[in-house]
């Protein structure tokens, strides 16, 4: 079994004649907690979509679990142990939240496209639902429209449906935009805690949350990777501070 | 659940069913002791043309597939009820007359399989376009070919075959309309309950958000194509009930005129929740049977219906009935009664304008090449002078602008209404 | 040699008059998204507005006439129905122009009546222009391709050298761009609605009394007007034109083909009786499944070639 989660190998994506992303190389190993940062535009979602299937590659490999996921369909990707976020929260609106998560567990319950088992008898999957619903603070949201959830919690809630299947390689997909002080800090405790032994990949612009959550960083600037290290490496980083911040003028 | 839990939950739809089964006596003839054929028909078509369309919902508002050739299902499963009655008929196999139906089912399930896996490979409008070419495609074929569809004549069939389990002949309508009630109900709920299943719930999800589908492990199309399956077989009894009620099935049973009744019923009655397509039927079938003995634009009527419907209230009438729910709840629904025949008044003003000019267009065509005259009661209407002409004219324009002024005052009643109860009820909950 | 030629122009003619058609509607789809099932509707209005006009001022009078009358109502329909249907999506779109059809055919039967009316070709047109091999090839089948590549002519010069043209040609590959460039989309948006349903208007005076003029001729003319559409593609009106004359050329082709699959099999040595499995799909000759031809076509691009031919977004 490869220790590796996740493996990038020299990955291109162009866009017609834009070369959006050129040449990234990244080796995730299992449990680890690998956060990607960079300015606005460099690729970032891009590459998150490039995982997960959402769109193909131009060249180069991905690697899920020691097993080559080009061209995999994303239902299949998923399957095979990936889940994600999205930037834009991605949930069933007019499902309840207590349905929201049923919906995330049924794959991995096994019901495929079943049409003779009525939900409303499967216990073992209802208790399920339930306490996932207690992990994530709301039993209380229970029986309330998704789409009429407070943002936080319908954030809180994808992260759910995004772990319910008990996928191994979790993608995050910039989980606390938009959100209070506050919030962030309930958003990262939840994380922390639903990610616990998981492999997380996230895609983050809070340098709080980053450096709080991280074991490694990647720093992409225009869909490269320029910078790979420790969060405290990363700080001290020439060319990172100067992607950021720009050079001095002269 | 328990039974005597059951029956309190769904007494509603118990006492509507028990009313359905009483309707024939309804139209029933004292004095010669027979049902009113007509009645018990218009009755009987409304039966199944609601397992249609209930059916038709299962793709358009389960799974937001917009489906032009739901006909075929239909009219396949009619077809092959057809032949299968003849085959009982002339002795190849045995089947009980009340469970005739079912190879209709199986015959829509079937072609929905070959259907659904062309179709589904799609969504959305490329969806609708496939259906679309397949029942031309299938209409066309069914004109032509005399084996199976029978050519233009179509194939006539008996479905007194004797083979019934109750022992009854179905030589009278009212049998016919009872064994189509049953069915009704036991479609009603399987597709019901089907809403509950796995398949059913994630036919929502999908038609709600792909994307996350795919990301709680569901490949988008297997749900499509198990949910389109799904509503062939019940399209397929639908079609078969109606084989059994006219004992003939032609090309019109797989057109576009019928995919367009699962689709105005449908949407007229209400996407989205499970009871409109019922209500949906009742409204069309009423129209295209009642009204078209009366006026030959019935059509127009159900076009104009389904227009307003679709620009004003996508909802449906269903919608529009539960969107009445928080406010019954709050007890306040005597606030809307003068706004509602404020703007009742006015709506009917249009209404009549518009049924008078409709029809006195349609008379002076179509009646005067078919030597009707246009009568209301006693009262002969003539096409020729203008005064009918300009009374409807004044009626549409005048209740129209008057509507408009009146509909903004209901709007507003409306939304404070609204706004009160919402109000009331984050205080209620705030103190609790 | 003759028939084939015979049909080959046949084919074009009516090729190019589904390209009238179909052009209008291959605009309006690819650039708002709206499948509009109302396009054929216009067709016949066009026939019928021509109709009556000519009744009392002559066909020419009609042939400028019906058009713009179509042109108005086109921008009616689109400012005051479509536009508020749009915000509900492109279903409820798709669904309104699907009522109007529904509600047009209804008016025109109770308008003009149930039966064909007698909408002649004029007289200073009914002559036969030259022949082919013995056959007569008429003048009014000139004139159609007169018009139509006329219209293909100005259509092109507007799109291309006009600057609404080139906003119009963007509009129809990335519309939610050129609204954010700051173009009045919506005004666009009415302009290319109302062109449409005229040039459609235009098709139905020229096609009317080519073929019969009746309430049904919406219904019939329509599917194949959308196969032509997802045939040639979004997004690329020379793709429309291309799928036109090979809907056009097939069609007619199909009448006059008059052999069947047992015939082909007959050269391999195979005899098809009526006892062998699906000997009726067998022996049956391509003129009597010429009206399926189309459908089947439409099917099998959307399986494999979602594009179409020359697409440039995918339906």
């Amino acid at each position: 079994m490869s220790t590796l989660a996740l493996q990038l190998r020299d990955v291109r994506k162009s866009f017609g004649p834009t070369e959006i992303i050129r040449g990234v190389s990244l080796d995730i190993p299992r449990g680890q907690r690998h956060a990607i940062i960079g300015p606005n535009g460099a690729g970032k979602t891009t590459l998150f979509n490039l995982i997960s299937g959402r769109f193909p590659m131009t060249s180069g490999d991905i690697v899920l679990n020691g097993e080559s996921i080009k061209g995999v369909a994303p239902h299949l990707i998923n399957r095979k142990g990936l889940s994600r976020s999205f930037q834009i929260t991605s949930i069933f609106p007019r499902m309840t939240v207590f349905e929201n998560i049923r919906c995330g567990l049924l794959w991995a319950h096994d019901y495929k496209y079943s049409t003779w088992k009525l939900l409303g008898r499967q216990t073992a999957l209802n208790d399920a639902s339930e306490a996932l619903l207690e992990r994530l603070g709301l039993q209380s949201r229970r029986d309330l429209l998704a789409g009429l959830l407070s943002y936080a919690e319908q954030r809180a809630l994808e992260v759910g449906v995004t772990i319910a299947g008990g996928a191994e390689v979790i993608l995050l997909d910039e989980p606390t935009a938009g959100m209070s002080r506050g919030e962030t800090e309930n958003a990262v405790n939840l994380i922390r805690s639903v990610t616990e032994g998981k492999t997380l990949l996230m895609v983050e612009h809070d340098m709080s949350v980053v450096f709080g959550l991280a074991d490694v960083i990647s720093v992409v600037v225009y869909g490269e990777v320029i910078a790979s290290d420790s969060p405290a490496n990363i700080r001290t980083n020439a060319a990172v501070q100067e992607a950021y911040l720009g050079s001095e003028a002269t | 659940m328990s039974p005597s839990l059951m029956l309190k939950r769904y007494r509603v739809w118990l006492l509507l069913f028990l009313i359905a089964a009483a309707l024939p006596w309804l139209a029933f003839n004292w004095s010669t002791g027979r049902h009113s054929g007509f009645v018990l028909t218009m009755l009987s078509e409304i039966g199944l043309i609601t397992i249609f369309a209930l059916s038709f919902n299962m793709q358009m508002g389960q799974a937001g597939l917009l489906s032009f050739g739901h006909a075929v299902l239909f009219g396949m499963g009619g077809y092959c009820t057809a032949h299968a009655l003849n085959a009982i008929k002339a002795g190849s196999f045995w089947l009980p007359t009340e469970l005739v139906p079912l190879i209709g089912g199986l015959g829509g399930l079937g072609f929905a399989v070959v259907f659904g896996y062309v179709a589904t490979q799609q969504r959305a409008t490329a969806f609708a376009m496939i259906t679309m070419g397949i029942g031309e495609l299938v209409a066309a074929a069914a004109l032509m070919f005399m084996t199976f569809f029978g050519g233009e004549g179509g194939v006539t069939t008996n479905r007194m075959t004797d083979t019934s389990l109750l022992g009854a002949s179905y030589s009278a309508p009212w049998q016919v309309y009872y064994l189509i009630l049953v069915w009704a109900l036991v479609c009603v709920i399987l597709m019901r309950l089907q809403t509950q299943t796995p398949l059913g719930r994630m036919a929502n999800a999908t038609r709600d958000n792909f994307e996350r589908a795919q990301f709680v492990g569901y490949d988008p199309r297997m749900v499509r194509f198990y949910q389109f399956i799904v509503s062939g077989f019940f399209a397929g009894i639908a079609g078969g009930l109606y084989a059994m009620l006219y004992e003939i099935v032609t090309f019109d049973t797989v057109s576009a005129v019928k995919s367009s009744t699962a689709l105005l019923a449908t949407y007229i009655g209400g996407v989205g929740g499970f009871y409109g397509p019922i209500l949906g039927s009742i409204v069309v079938i009423l129209l295209q049977s009642g009204v078209s003995l009366l006026s030959n634009a019935w059509m127009l009527y159900v076009g104009v219906l389904f227009i307003v419907m679709v620009m004003y209230a996508p909802m449906g009438l269903s919608g529009m009935i539960a969107a009445h729910g928080p406010i019954a709840r709050a007890g306040r629904l005597r606030d809307l009664l003068l706004p509602y025949i404020r703007v009742l008044v006015p709506g009917a003003m249009v209404v009549l304008g518009f049924v008078m000019i409709a029809e006195l267009v349609s008379f002076t065509t179509i009646g005067a090449s078919q030597n009707k005259k246009f009568q209301v009661g006693s009262l002969l209407i003539d096409t020729a002078s203008p005064v009918p002409w300009a009374i409807g004219a004044f009626a549409l324009l005048l209740g129209g602008w008057w509507l408009r002024h009146e509909s903004r005052g209901f709007q507003r009643v409306w939304d404070s209404t609204m706004e009160d109860i919402k109000r009331q009820a984050a205080a209620d909950g705030g103190a609790t | 040699m003759e028939v084939f030629l015979v049909t080959l122009l046949n084919g074009l003619v009516y090729g190019m008059l589904l390209f009238m058609l179909a052009s209008g509607l291959t605009l309006i789809f690819s650039m708002m998204g709206v499948l509009n099932f109302a396009h054929a509707s216009a067709y016949m209005l066009g026939a019928y507005f021509a109709y009556t006009v000519s009744l009392y001022a002559g066909f020419w009078v009609g042939l400028i006439a019906a058009p713009v009358i179509c042109g108005l109502i086109g921008a009616l329909i689109e400012q005051y129905g479509l536009r508020r249907v749009h915000r509900n999506g492109h279903i409820a779109e798709l669904l309104f122009t699907f009522g109007l059809a529904l509600v047009i055919e209804k008016v025109v039967q109770m308008s003009w009546g149930l039966i064909p009316v007698p909408y002649r070709i004029p007289p200073e047109l009914d002559f036969a222009l030259f022949k082919v091999y013995g056959t007569q090839f008429h003048a009014y089948r000139a004139f159609m391709l007169l018009v139509s590549a006329l219209m293909f002519g100005s259509i092109w010069l507007a799109l291309t050298r006009t600057r609404v043209g080139l906003v119009i040609q963007a509009a129809l590959v990335h519309p939610e761009m050129v609204s954010s460039l700051g173009h009045n989309v919506p005004r666009i948006f009415t302009m290319v609605f109302a062109a449409g349903t005229a040039l459609a208007g235009l098709a139905g005076v020229i096609g009317g009394n080519y073929q019969t003029t009746e309430p049904s001729m919406a219904f019939s003319m329509g599917p194949i007007v959308f196969v032509v559409v997802v045939f040639g593609g979004l997004g690329s009106l020379l793709g429309c034109f291309i799928a036109s004359l090979f809907m056009g050329l097939i069609q007619t082709f199909a009448v006059v083909l008059d052999y069947s699959l047992a015939d082909l099999l007959k050269n391999f040595g195979v005899m098809v009786s009526s006892s062998t499995p699906f000997a009726e799909l067998l022996t049956i000759p391509i003129p009597r499944i010429g009206a399926l031809l189309p459908y089947a076509l439409l099917v099998l691009i959307l399986l494999f070639r979602p594009r179409g031919l020359m697409g440039t977004r995918d339906t």
